[in-house]
């Protein structure tokens, strides 16, 4: 047996629904050139979503009011609560209502830059093409953006871009957009357009003759696991961030219908490129279950800094100005607080090596509003951020408007995701994936703000389109039942999983193997990642897989309610995943956006990209359980936007 | 801190439920109430017993999974989400109730977890805004004046958790319906669906078996995102209205 | 569109809204005439008997009288019947306690349904007692309602019954007008406050007019 870092290297892997010509004619070109559905014929088609998030809310919604039969899982009580309700701060659009010099082009530029130079074009100037539908789409469903006086949308700044784009709903944009996919699913529920299953989840794919046709999913009330089928499936089901126990995600999102379809032959494309958010609520204590994120907008206002001095232990308020270091400030003069995440958070990682953090165990930095409030008074600060202060002194129990907020970066986005072609298609013909479960257009770092953009523009309006094209080259498809001998097999495979998960009856519970795994992932495939350290995590990881299913203890029975059982199985795929998540970091020796090598800086300390070696997307197959996996390279083109060294200086 | 809790433990839906009591040791007046909870569960494990079964998610106040209430109080003593709930809120050897929301729109699935899909249903029978993909016109066609943006907004906020229905002694959804149908009734996008909209959405609440409002004021007390027992009384304005207006057509 | 009111819990409250704001009103009518009675017999006979006339010569005698009785009776059967099949409701919605108890929960709901029976009850006696004469102490004199009046408060369970139901009776208003006011959609978060001043002063008032005439006979004032 191969050790899992001895990875192959298969054929390339190509886009072949990518159309060329001038960027900015694709995504036409690509709509006319795809094959439509009769709408009468559309009726017949049934097509599966798994999550109802911003991609998939707005994906079944969509697919609905086309015509299609859409069967919808969520393993919330209701779809309303899917985590991307939690985003906060907004959604960028090219609307250019300011006049900024703001323009489709700029936003695709400042995405494949903010990306550092690792999506591709094709996908990331259509997102900015379509950013401006997805404003108008919302506020016809009665999103309430906030507005100004003359009635008229109001915007603000984000990280990385130096134009005022991004329209938000106070620090709840994530909800109210949601809410509006949400709403316009409901209808198409009560319609009967839409056969909801909600507190159902997704446990397993089925591949017949090479197409995904169905799922295998369990109902989360009794227990009972079922096979659902399809002409296609569309994966809504958001990223893996939770591989590190810790993070911003909701308790119980998860990677199980990512990494079971990975397990059934889509690629898995860039899983290291992971977004730590520079501006979370430090941990307080091993009791801790998730973190909080405070949104990115406060960087608009607020100034970060740590003492100048290592150690300094006075309060903040007793720290005078010039003992102060604004580091952002002093280190990227122009866009000073509001660089890209993946920057802020390395220097405040930097900044807290050095023993100048803040704060129990040292680990934070001040995010400071003193001068915000002195020149704009308390009651503007409190109308901007009324909420989040709040949310801040609920957690911490201190007063930001008196003592500056203590913050910390935390594992927050994925931008590593299926591999997907320009149609949203993975390499199992039938299977899409959409919004965060993708890996289509952040490259290595996202920009604030435009996960929402993503999300909506796979779910509205990308995915509706290119679906068409599928279901029309494959009109009629064979029926498949339960009696299908490959779906029998699938769902003993579930169901021994499951079994084994209840009868090991060991002495360790289920979120005391997702926390070791986790802090082992934050060590060393967190903010900082080495050769030696990601070689030292591979070794370890199967070692835990094979505690895990030795010692795990899950009380309870199958066919109940039970959440450790869900639990338990879900860490079954963290364990794997994390194991490719190393493997990918260790392979990309270079620094890029979020993913950084110690071994790949610039003397000053910045990431540095090696475009000659690295210039592609990381596409893996899986071959089996802690078997080495294939790697598939897409080479990425840059027509448009030359790769640079990013400076935001 | 040292606590005693009773807990209302359930078997399933159609099994009779009672208090347990549980101690629980070492508590950080750091800790969210949940992840109290969850050390309770990891030591049931570990003992060979059925965890809790609570709902909960963001653990961020957002998304409205959690549904506890603490010592008669939907979401406990502060006026937030059961997730933003911490135990500084708690003294060292207080023992806390712990229940379920209790209506019987909302039927206990298990221990602590209730079926709120009634909610869900109320806001099909008319919670939107009839807008298909791709037919929206350009955002800034159709200005919408500030005040009005605020008051939507404010009705919003709802993130659907049900305190308002575990905390009135009738078991009323008046609130939670009436926040999306003041969001909605008061944009000029909402405007052409108005009257049906409040029609239908009421006509859902009455049918999904909630009580109704005799205007005590303890949803408004206990929702979590402070929406105005005052946002009632706009609802029962727009359905007379529709009445009237639905009676001439 | 009747059927759709009555079959709507937000319909439903709006009957008992109307009717009783119908009988808030005859109340405040009601209660003016009542203080009549501390000037004199001569003048209070004399109004009780103008009652009976009003509307003459396009009336006949009594007609007005008769067509507000037949309006309070109507007013009295929809707001029992709709209170009554809301509180029905009310009490499926919520079938199970919580073992944890908190007395204010119910405290406004409480006191409408249990005032509200108080009242009806009180209603009775009192018709049997003033109008008919049924259940009166004493010798009942068609026409000569002072007398009568002083008959009833003479006697110390008059007393209690009368003033207790005045209690209700205030405390039923109170809540009852801003709540009324808010199922018909004319509160706001700008005219609250004003609202339940307005309901206070209005309890306070009617509560204190009512009253008034018993402790007018016990002290002596009228007799």
């Amino acid at each position: 047996m191969n050790s899992y870092a001895d990875y192959t290297t298969g054929a390339p892997v190509v886009d072949g629904t990518a159309p060329d010509g001038p960027v900015a004619e694709r995504w036409d070109k690509r709509r006319f050139e795809a094959k439509l559905v009769n709408p009468a014929n559309r009726r017949k088609h049934t097509v599966i979503v798994v999550g109802t998030g911003l991609a998939g809310g707005s994906a079944g919604a969509t697919l609905a009011e086309q015509g299609y039969h859409v069967v919808q899982f969520c393993y919330q009580d209701s779809p309303r609560r899917a985590h991307s309700i939690a985003a906060q701060g907004g959604i960028n659009a090219a609307k250019n209502y300011r006049n900024d010099g703001d323009s489709v082009h700029r936003l695709f530029y400042d995405t494949v830059k903010g990306g550092d130079f690792r999506a591709r074009e094709s996908n990331v100037h259509r997102l900015a093409q379509i950013s401006v539908e997805i404003i108008d789409q919302c506020v016809a469903q009665g999103v309430p953006f906030a507005r100004e006086y003359g009635g008229l949308l109001d915007t603000r700044s984000f990280g990385g871009v130096q134009v005022s784009r991004t329209f938000y709903a106070r620090g709840q944009t994530g909800q109210q957009l949601l809410l509006g996919a949400y709403q316009a699913l409901s209808r198409q529920i009560a319609a009967g357009n839409v056969e909801m299953h909600p507190r159902t989840e997704m446990l397993d794919l089925i591949v017949v003759d090479g197409r995904a046709r169905g799922i295998v999913a369990r109902d989360l009330i009794t227990g009972r696991i079922d096979t659902y089928f399809a002409d296609a499936v569309v994966l809504a089901s958001g990223g893996y961030g939770n591989v590190f126990y810790l993070s911003t995600n909701a308790m119980n999102s998860n990677a199980t219908a990512v990494w079971r379809a990975h397990r059934r032959g889509a690629y898995f494309a860039n899983p290291c490129f992971t977004q730590i958010h520079p501006t979370c609520i430090p941990r307080t204590g091993d009791h801790q279950s998730k973190l909080t994120l405070m949104s990115e907008s406060l960087r608009n206002d607020g100034r970060i800094w740590v003492p100048k001095a290592k150690g300094d232990t006075r309060p903040a308020n007793g720290i005078p100005e010039d003992e102060r270091d604004y580091y952002l400030e002093r280190i990227y003069p122009s866009f000073g607080n509001l660089v890209p995440r993946d920057i802020a958070s390395r220097a405040a990682k930097n900044v807290c090596d050095e023993g100048r953090g803040v704060g129990p165990g040292g680990q934070g930095v001040y995010l400071d509003f003193a001068d915000a409030i002195s020149r704009m008074g308390r009651a503007a600060v409190e109308a901007k951020y009324g909420n989040l202060f709040d949310m801040y002194q609920r957690i911490t129990d201190e007063d930001p408007y008196e003592v500056p907020m203590r913050i910390y970066p935390a594992v927050h986005y994925t931008m590593g995701g299926l591999w997907v072609d320009y149609d949203l298609q993975t390499t199992v013909p039938g299977l899409f994936a959409i919004g965060e479960a993708n890996f289509s257009d952040h490259g290595a770092n996202r920009l604030g703000a435009s996960a929402l953009m993503q999300g909506l523009a796979d779910g509205y309006f990308v995915l509706p389109a290119t679906i068409n094209d599928y279901l029309a080259r494959n009109p009629r498809q064979d029926e498949v039942t339960g009696e299908h001998p490959v779906v029998q097999e699938v769902l003993a495979e579930t169901q021994d999983r499951l079994n084994l998960l209840l009868s090991v009856d060991g002495d360790r519970t289920p979120d005391s193997f997702h926390r070791e795994v986790g802090e082992l992932m934050w060590e060393f495939c967190g903010m900082a990642r080495t050769d030696a350290g990601l070689r030292k995590a591979l070794s370890r990881i199967p070692q835990i897989r094979e505690e895990f299913w030795r010692r795990i203890k899950v009380p309870g029975t199958g066919e109940e309610f039970n959440q450790s059982l869900e639990k338990a199985n879900r860490v079954v795929d963290y364990l794997e995943l994390a194991e490719l998540m190393c493997l990918d970091a260790l392979h990309r020796a270079e620094s890029c956006g979020g993913h950084f090598r110690e071994e790949s800086q610039t003397p000053d300390g910045e990431a540095a990209r090696h475009d000659e070696e690295f210039s592609y997307a990381a596409a893996w197959e899986f071959t089996g359980t802690g078997e080495a996996p294939a790697l598939h390279k897409e080479d990425l083109v840059f027509e448009y936007v030359h790769p640079t060294q990013r400076s935001y200086a | 801190m040292k606590l005693t809790l009773r807990v209302w433990r359930q078997r399933a839906a159609d099994a009779d439920g009672a208090m347990s009591t549980y101690e629980v040791d070492d508590i950080s007046p750091d800790m969210s109430f949940l992840e109290m909870l969850d050390t309770l569960n990891e030591e049931l494990i570990l003992r060979g017993e059925d965890p809790v079964a609570f709902d909960h998610d963001c653990r961020e106040g957002i998304c409205g999974a959690c549904s506890l209430v603490i010592n008669g109080d939907a979401h406990g003593p502060e006026r937030t989400t059961t997730c933003q709930l911490h135990m500084r809120s708690f003294r060292d050897g207080d023992t806390i109730d712990v229940e379920p929301w209790r209506a019987s729109a909302f039927p206990v699935i298990k221990d602590l977890v209730v079926d709120r899909t009634a909610f869900d249903r109320i806001i099909q029978a008319g919670g939107y805004v009839t807008a298909p993909t791709g037919a929206a016109p350009e955002a800034h066609a159709t200005p919408v004046p500030k005040p009005d943006a605020d008051f939507a907004f404010e009705h919003a906020e709802c993130i659907g958790c049900g305190a308002c229905v575990a905390a009135c002694p009738n078991g009323a959804a008046m609130l939670f319906t009436s926040a999306k149908i003041n969001h909605l009734n008061v944009l000029p996008q909402g405007a052409p669906e108005r009257e049906t909209r409040v029609l239908d959405m009421v006509a859902q609440m009455d049918e999904e078996g909630f009580g109704g409002c005799t205007l005590a004021g303890e949803c408004a007390t206990a929702c979590p995102k402070g929406i105005p027992l005052v946002s009632i009384t706009g609802m029962n304005k727009e359905w007379l209205r529709a009445t009237r207006k639905v009676a001439k057509r | 569109m009747a059927r759709t009111v009555w079959d709507s819990s937000v319909g439903k409250k709006t009957v008992m809204a109307v009717s009783g704001m119908i009988m808030l009103l005859y109340l405040v009518a009601h209660v003016i005439g009542n203080l009549k009675i501390f000037f004199g017999a001569e003048e209070f006979n004399h109004y009780a008997h103008w009652l009976r006339t009003v509307g003459e010569p396009f009336m006949h005698y009594e007609w007005t009288l008769w067509l507000v009785r037949v309006v309070l009776v109507l007013a009295v059967v929809a707001h029992a019947t709709s209170a009554y099949q809301l509180s029905r409701r009310d009490i499926r919605a919520r079938p199970s306690k919580y073992v944890h108890k908190k007395p204010r929960a119910s405290y406004a709901t409480r006191t409408m349904r249990w005032g509200g029976i108080i009242l009806a009850l009180f209603i009775v006696w009192h018709v049997l007692d003033l109008t008919t004469g049924t259940v009166h102490p004493g010798g009942f004199q068609e026409g000569r309602p002072y007398q009568n009046v002083v008959d009833t408060f003479s006697t110390w369970y008059g007393n209690v019954v009368y003033i207790v139901a005045m209690l209700a009776l205030g405390l039923h208003v109170r809540h009852g007008f801003w709540s009324a006011a808010q199922t018909l959609g004319v509160g706001s978060r700008t005219r609250d406050r004003a609202l339940k001043t307005f309901a206070d002063v209005l309890a306070l008032l009617l509560t204190a007019g009512f009253i008034a005439v018993p402790v007018g006979v016990m002290t002596g004032v009228v007799s």
